[in-house]
């Protein structure tokens, strides 16, 4: 398996020197996207706190880094982790008051769509923030300004992002902390019965989540160049975030990875091909039936479902 | 003024949700886009047919009660053991589907339905009405309480009652609960079918219109307490009014943090809501 693993991250490190620019644009955000599934993950899959209000780290971490550039000429490479601060302290919030009042199931996600609609309702009326126009971000090329001319740089940084963070995880599932998460979804009442302090580990798993997100959010605004209220707050990205750790398998580390090379690719595809033909939406409605089909068919994910299937053909 | 008229939209909106929660336990994240579905429908019916959307809303009801029919059988009923988070989703998915099959058919920009009642006003004492909103506010209240007549006083109704107080001794006693089940569907989403139609020709809408319209109808039910009636009624009225008063006193486009700022306070002090009886 480890040398699988190394192989495959050989692969994808050459890969641009073979890919055309379309193909580096597509590997980027199935990079970017399985970032975001992997920082979910941690707080969604393994201690199965569903939150569908991640936009809103997306958000407060971009806007962040992008401001402190645009009015203080703060780099995005230092301004990503004031972001990151940022978005952890909004995570921190949201992840005691849930927690503190007990708020499980349908009431933690309304929870959390409620501070990211509340977010991005803000954000659209601050002037200061562009208010419903949005943020622009000049073009110059400038490395330390986090712009580059050449796409394959992106690719790389997003290639290390989505490592990193599923090294993170990776440590955690081997920590005693990753294991008290597990055992929190499992069984939360359980665990009190047995001393774990669940209402910690639960935040610092919100806190983490959410640092990893803000600082997506910075490579996300500073990769398309503008941020707009309703692409980097709305309740479409927060569920963009979500289908691909549940596609490939919540609370796994290959899951989000997964569920973004199958996902992301196929959503780029058809939103070309059909984007062409002017039908806009309907890659979105291959989405919803996804969706639906892996509820119904596969409902702990393609991960699992895999593993199964590469030990039956071993035994 | 107008936004207690409104009110009575808001009120069918989450009475149809509460409906559903109440009976089944699955909260319904298509709702807002069943209820744009119902809108269309409207336009559909006014312009080739030249139905006025006053007098479509029963056949709006009526094809949404076969939609949400069809999805409770064909699709929550495989998961109503499932944790709360796979129903989330899989509703989720539904709604993506209802959204965006609605972008594909009738386009991204907004559409709007005549009715012969759009500019009628009337004037009373010092406040003058539009006509049209009177009319939806006492369709949607005329609703409201047939639903609740349905609910309490015809035979359907109380077997409906009985399975959502408990399913396990409505089984023993003979009843089809998973009939019981799709007709509960049914009607929460005809109340939605027939409120998007009393709306259409009173607001503009486009299929994304449906997301918001479903998070509204989880702050009133959330306000007024999960699975009660009364609680969606008031809810509904009490959020329209917060709603109106947020867009006077601050800016328009702010209006919907008056009704997100109360829904946090609720979720955290009162998860219950207003009227709920238990806490979950």
């Amino acid at each position: 398996m480890k040398w699988l693993g190394a192989l495959a991250v050989l692969a994808l490190l050459a890969l641009p020197a073979v890919l055309n620019s379309y193909g580096v644009t597509i590997f980027i955000l199935i990079f970017f996207y399985a970032f975001l599934g992997q920082a979910w993950n941690v707080v969604g899959g393994y201690a199965g706190q569903l939150s569908v209000g991640h936009a809103a780290f997306v958000g407060v971490g971009g806007y962040t880094a992008a401001m402190l550039s645009i009015e203080k000429g703060l780099t995005p490479w230092l301004g990503m982790f004031v972001g990151g601060a940022l978005a952890a302290l909004l995570g921190a919030v949201i992840g005691y008051l849930g927690f503190r009042f007990g708020l499980r199931g349908f009431y933690f996600v309304l929870l959390t769509v409620a501070f990211a609609e509340i977010c991005r309702i803000a954000v659209s009326n601050i002037d200061a923030l562009g208010g419903a126009l949005g943020l622009y971000i000049t073009f110059t090329g400038d490395p330390r300004q986090f712009q580059f001319q050449d796409n394959r740089v992106y690719y790389y940084i997003a290639l290390g992002l989505m490592l990193a963070a599923t090294g993170i995880v990776a440590l955690l599932e081997r920590r005693r902390f990753g294991i008290y998460l597990t055992a929190i979804r499992e069984d939360e009442g359980a665990c009190e019965a047995l001393g774990v302090d669940t209402l910690k580990y639960k935040l610092l798993a919100m806190i983490l989540s959410s640092f990893l997100t803000g600082i997506g959010g910075t490579f996300y605004a500073f990769y398309l160049f503008s941020l707009q209220p309703g692409t980097m707050f709305g309740i479409p990205l927060s569920v963009e975030i979500i289908l691909r750790p549940i596609v490939g398998g919540a609370g796994t580390l290959l899951g989000p990875l997964l569920g973004s090379f199958i996902l992301t690719p196929l959503a780029e595809l058809s939103r070309l091909y059909f984007g062409q033909s002017g039908l806009h939406g309907l890659h979105l409605v291959a989405y919803g039936l996804l969706l639906i089909g892996v509820v119904l068919f596969l409902p702990q994910g393609a991960y699992p479902y895999l593993r199964r299937l590469i030990a039956g053909t071993r035994a | 003024m107008s936004g207690l008229l409104f009110g009575g939209v808001y009120s069918l909106m989450a009475v149809g949700l509460t409906l559903i929660f109440g009976v089944m336990r699955v909260v319904n994240f298509a709702h807002g886009d069943m209820m744009v579905w119902g809108m269309y429908l409207a336009f559909v019916l006014a312009t080739r047919a030249g139905v006025d959307p006053y007098l479509a809303f029963a056949a709006c009801a009526a094809a949404l009660f076969v939609l949400g029919f069809a999805v409770q059988r064909a699709l929550v009923d495989r998961i109503l053991d499932a944790p709360h988070e796979m129903q989330i989703l899989l509703m989720l998915g539904v709604a993506l589907v209802l959204e965006n099959v609605a972008l594909v058919v009738f386009g991204p920009e907004p559409t709007r339905v005549r009715s012969a009642l759009s500019t009628a006003t009337i004037w009373l004492g010092p406040v003058f009405l539009d006509v049209a909103r009177l009319v939806t506010f006492g369709v949607a209240i005329v609703l409201s309480w047939a639903l609740y007549v349905f609910l309490f006083r015809t035979d359907l109704g109380r077997t409906m009652r009985a399975a959502a107080d408990n399913p396990y001794g409505a089984r023993v006693i003979g009843t089809d609960v998973r009939r019981v089940y799709a007709v509960a569907f049914g009607v929460g989403a005809a109340c939605v079918g027939a409120a998007g139609a009393l709306v259409a020709p009173i607001v503009p809408f486009q299929p994304p219109t449906g997301l918001s319209l479903s998070v509204t109808s989880f702050n009133i039910v959330i306000i007024g307490g999960m699975g009660s009636l009364l609680g969606a009624f008031v809810g509904g009225l009490l959020v329209s009014v917060a709603e109106s008063l947020g867009a006077v006193f601050l800016t328009p486009s702010l209006k919907e943090l008056a009704s997100f700022s109360l829904l946090i306070l609720i979720l955290l002090f009162r998860p219950a809501g207003l009227f709920g009886r238990r806490a979950s």
